[in-house]
């Protein structure tokens, strides 16, 4: 084997592309701005600079490991380096970091401690340019931005968007959508994983958190949560709980303290939309007609198909999204409460997604022309909001949801990862509900990380071809094979994020390996842990259809004018 | 909206470059020559033709000096700030056209759409410096009232 040199340590190169990765997986924590590993190489922020023997200074991202090599992470000249360039850095960044957004998640103000800058030199000549707070999604605030390119590239490589690019140069520089457009004007879909790469906050989710505030503190308004699958598994991140770790018990439990009158499980909106979606699915293959059906789940990939491939408009299941059923059906069931009480019901999703928040204002998303999910608040500001009130979160006792919205099946627990939806219908159409049969689905090829999976299921007497994708370069990819006559399927799952909503834009960063894992983990075990596994076992549903959906499906559960 | 013929004839041009990305560049030079600038509009429909995103497209053209969104002057006026241009004063020379032309650092181009004055870093004619181009005409050793003579004559040429 061979092997190279890393500040003594002796480690081996087993097929890394650059240095960088060898120097990380020397145990060095290397900084970074602009390098992600599933992204291009850009070589621009210059932090992780090394020196070799000779003393010659090079970017380890975009060097490739040669064997003997030795070179060295932290010398004297690479610690005057990297000080340097944090401070040219912050000399034309905003420094207001007690109230921005990002404190104490910032990695410019992380990296600024770690290389100890402790005064900027520099004027800061630049002139303060508008904030862009058009989107409903995110936040763009060009005065927080290093130029890393994280974010254009993220756009353009992973999500097959563009909406944002670099614009002129030199010390005029800016990140921008074109001709200085805002980002509502752009094709932006809302995903919000800009978000997750940038090191600042020149891009920030929009945050919604004063409205819910608002609502609890208003006495004549009933507050109800309904938590989205992927979020118990991320929110105690922030709260030193292992990571993955399904804290939804902890988190029913903070929400009450908050003072939120009713708590309830996306997930039984999730059950819904099987039911809906799975039904829909067998009257498409039955007349063959609008197939492949793609999913509707995720309102990224929804507008992406609206915007950038129109004519795949009718292929989108007509189902509302989980959030997007369950909203209405929760209305439904207290209206005749409310009028009684003289209270309104106020419905707060929290969600893994950024991309909600504009789904929720969508036309065909009203019942009646009125909203249905009033706000949308992200895991990342639920967290903000259990840390505003003080409570000890990995200290809190478990409580279950509240009736008759808390049980759900496990096959709707998996939604908020890829795979899940496509797994979760199959259990539904699956003839024998046994434990066979879950296992057949689980290695029937819908799990995994490959942004692209495929797998052919025997339905009755059809062979199904089914496509799942995730991260929208490989949905655009997807398309165009569809397109050009190169690939068929019946029925296609697209989620907008890279392995779904459990890294989706609105959780808690960073995201990295480790946390991957530990999400994906954590999800499936939320699906083995649950006693119903399939949809058609959820006592609930039963009731929740006779009571309040009966004659109301279409209304109830499926997009307006569709 | 832009008139049909500029769509047309971005078609005309973009069908001699083609429709790979790297064409982007040809095209909006070809644009520039027919129009003096780009149209944003023609930018962005460009980018969709050949397959680019438009914050692409905008962020290769804001990279050079040389591509305009603005509409230019029937006459575009070029004056070297280059070195051997600056020591020899070409700055009084930007500074007479300003004066006699109305315009200023922020404004280039007359409100008659007759004169754009910009500057611009080499025109690569040292030796006679100071130096000024007049649509691509080059007009050697200037001074402040070689300038105002130029402008005369091309605004007679015009009134007639």
């Amino acid at each position: 084997m061979d092997y190279m040199t890393i500040d003594g340590i002796k480690v081996p190169i087993e097929g890394e592309k650059n240095i960088l990765s060898l120097i990380r997986k020397a145990g060095i924590d290397i900084p970074t701005f602009c390098y992600h590993s599933d992204l291009s190489i850009y070589g621009a922020c210059r932090m992780c600079m090394v020196e070799d023997e000779r003393g010659k200074m090079f970017a380890s991202c975009s060097e490739q490991p040669r064997p003997g090599m030795v070179i060295h992470t932290n010398t004297k000249k690479l610690q005057q380096y990297r000080k340097l360039i944090i401070e040219l850095l912050l000399s034309s960044h905003c420094r207001d970091c007690t109230t921005c957004t990002k404190n104490g998640m910032c990695e410019l103000q992380s990296l600024a401690y770690r290389v100890g800058v402790h005064a900027v030199r520099f004027l800061n000549k630049k002139e303060e340019l508008p904030i862009d707070m058009s989107s409903e999604c995110i936040v763009r605030d060009p005065n927080k931005c290093i130029l890393c390119g994280d974010c254009v590239r993220t756009c353009a490589e992973n999500q097959a968007v563009g909406a944002i690019d670099f614009a002129h140069r030199g010390s005029k520089m800016q990140i921008t959508p074109a001709f200085g457009k805002q980002i509502a004007e752009t094709d932006c879909v809302g995903c919000g994983q800009c978000a997750v790469v940038c090191p600042t906050a020149a891009i920030s989710i929009r945050t919604n958190v004063t409205e819910v505030w608002n609502a609890i503190e208003d006495p004549n308004v009933r507050v109800v949560a309904q938590i989205a699958p992927a979020v118990r598994i991320a929110v105690g991140d922030r709260f030193n709980l292992p990571k993955g770790e399904n804290a939804m018990g902890k988190l029913v439990k903070a929400l009450r303290i908050m003072g939120f009158d009713e708590v309830y499980d996306t997930n039984f909106g999730a059950d819904l939309t099987v039911i809906e979606e799975s039904r829909e699915f067998a009257q498409r293959l039955e007349s063959g007609e609008k197939l492949p059906l793609f999913t509707s789940c995720c309102p990224g990939w929804v507008k992406f198909c609206e915007t950038k491939y129109p004519e795949f408009k009718d292929n989108i299941s007509t189902c509302r999204s989980p959030m997007g059923m369950f909203s209405p059906v929760i209305r439904e069931y207290f209206a005749k409460k409310d009028k009684e009480e003289g209270k309104t019901t106020y419905i707060v999703a929290i969600m893994p997604c950024t991309a909600k928040k504009a789904e929720i204002h969508r036309p065909d998303n009203f019942t009646n022309g009125r909203q249905d999910t009033d706000i949308v608040i992200t895991t990342q500001e639920i967290i903000r909001m259990i840390k505003q009130v003080g409570i000890k979160f990995d200290a809190l006792h478990s409580e279950a949801c509240d009736m008759p919205f808390s049980m759900a099946s496990g096959g709707a627990s998996i939604f908020g990862i890829t795979g899940g939806v496509t797994e979760a219908v199959l259990r539904h159409l699956a003839p024998d509900k046994d434990h066979t049969t879950l296992e057949n689905i689980k290695y029937s090829g819908v799990r995994g990380k490959e942004g692209m999976k495929e797998a052919t299921v025997k339905l009755g007497d059809k062979e199904v071809k089914i496509a799942v994708v995730h991260g929208l370069k490989n949905a655009a990819n997807l398309l165009d094979s569809i397109k050009a006559g190169t690939a068929h399927y019946d029925f296609v799952e697209v989620m907008a994020c890279r392995r779904g909503c459990i890294l989706g834009g609105g959780q808690p960063v960073p995201m990295g390996p480790t946390t991957r894992t530990a999400r994906m983990n954590g999800i499936y075990e939320v699906d083995q842990l649950s006693s119903i596994r399939y949809t058609d076992e959820n006592p609930l549903i039963d009731r929740i259809w006779d009571d309040v959906i009966k004659g109301h499906e279409h209304e109830l559960l499926h997009r307006a004018g569709v | 909206m832009l008139d049909r013929s500029f769509y047309e004839k971005a078609d005309e041009i973009i069908s001699v470059h083609g429709k790979g990305k790297e064409s982007l560049i040809p095209i909006m030079q070809d644009i520039q020559s027919v129009y003096r600038y780009i149209p944003p509009q023609l930018l962005s429909y460009v980018a969709q033709k050949i397959g680019i995103t438009e914050a692409k497209a905008y962020s290769v053209a804001t990279f050079y000096e040389n591509f305009s969104f603005d509409k230019k002057g029937k006459y575009v006026i070029k004056v070297c700030d280059g070195t051997a241009c600056h020591v020899r004063k070409g700055t009084l020379i930007l500074e007479q056209l300003y004066k006699e032309l109305g315009l200023s650092d922020d404004k280039h181009t007359t409100d008659d759409m007759l004169f754009t004055v910009e500057t611009v870093s080499c025109l690569g004619a040292c030796g006679l410096a100071p130096v000024m181009t007049v649509n691509d005409e080059v007009h050697p050793a200037m001074t402040p009232d070689k300038v105002t003579e130029t402008i005369k004559k091309i605004k007679e040429a015009e009134n007639e």
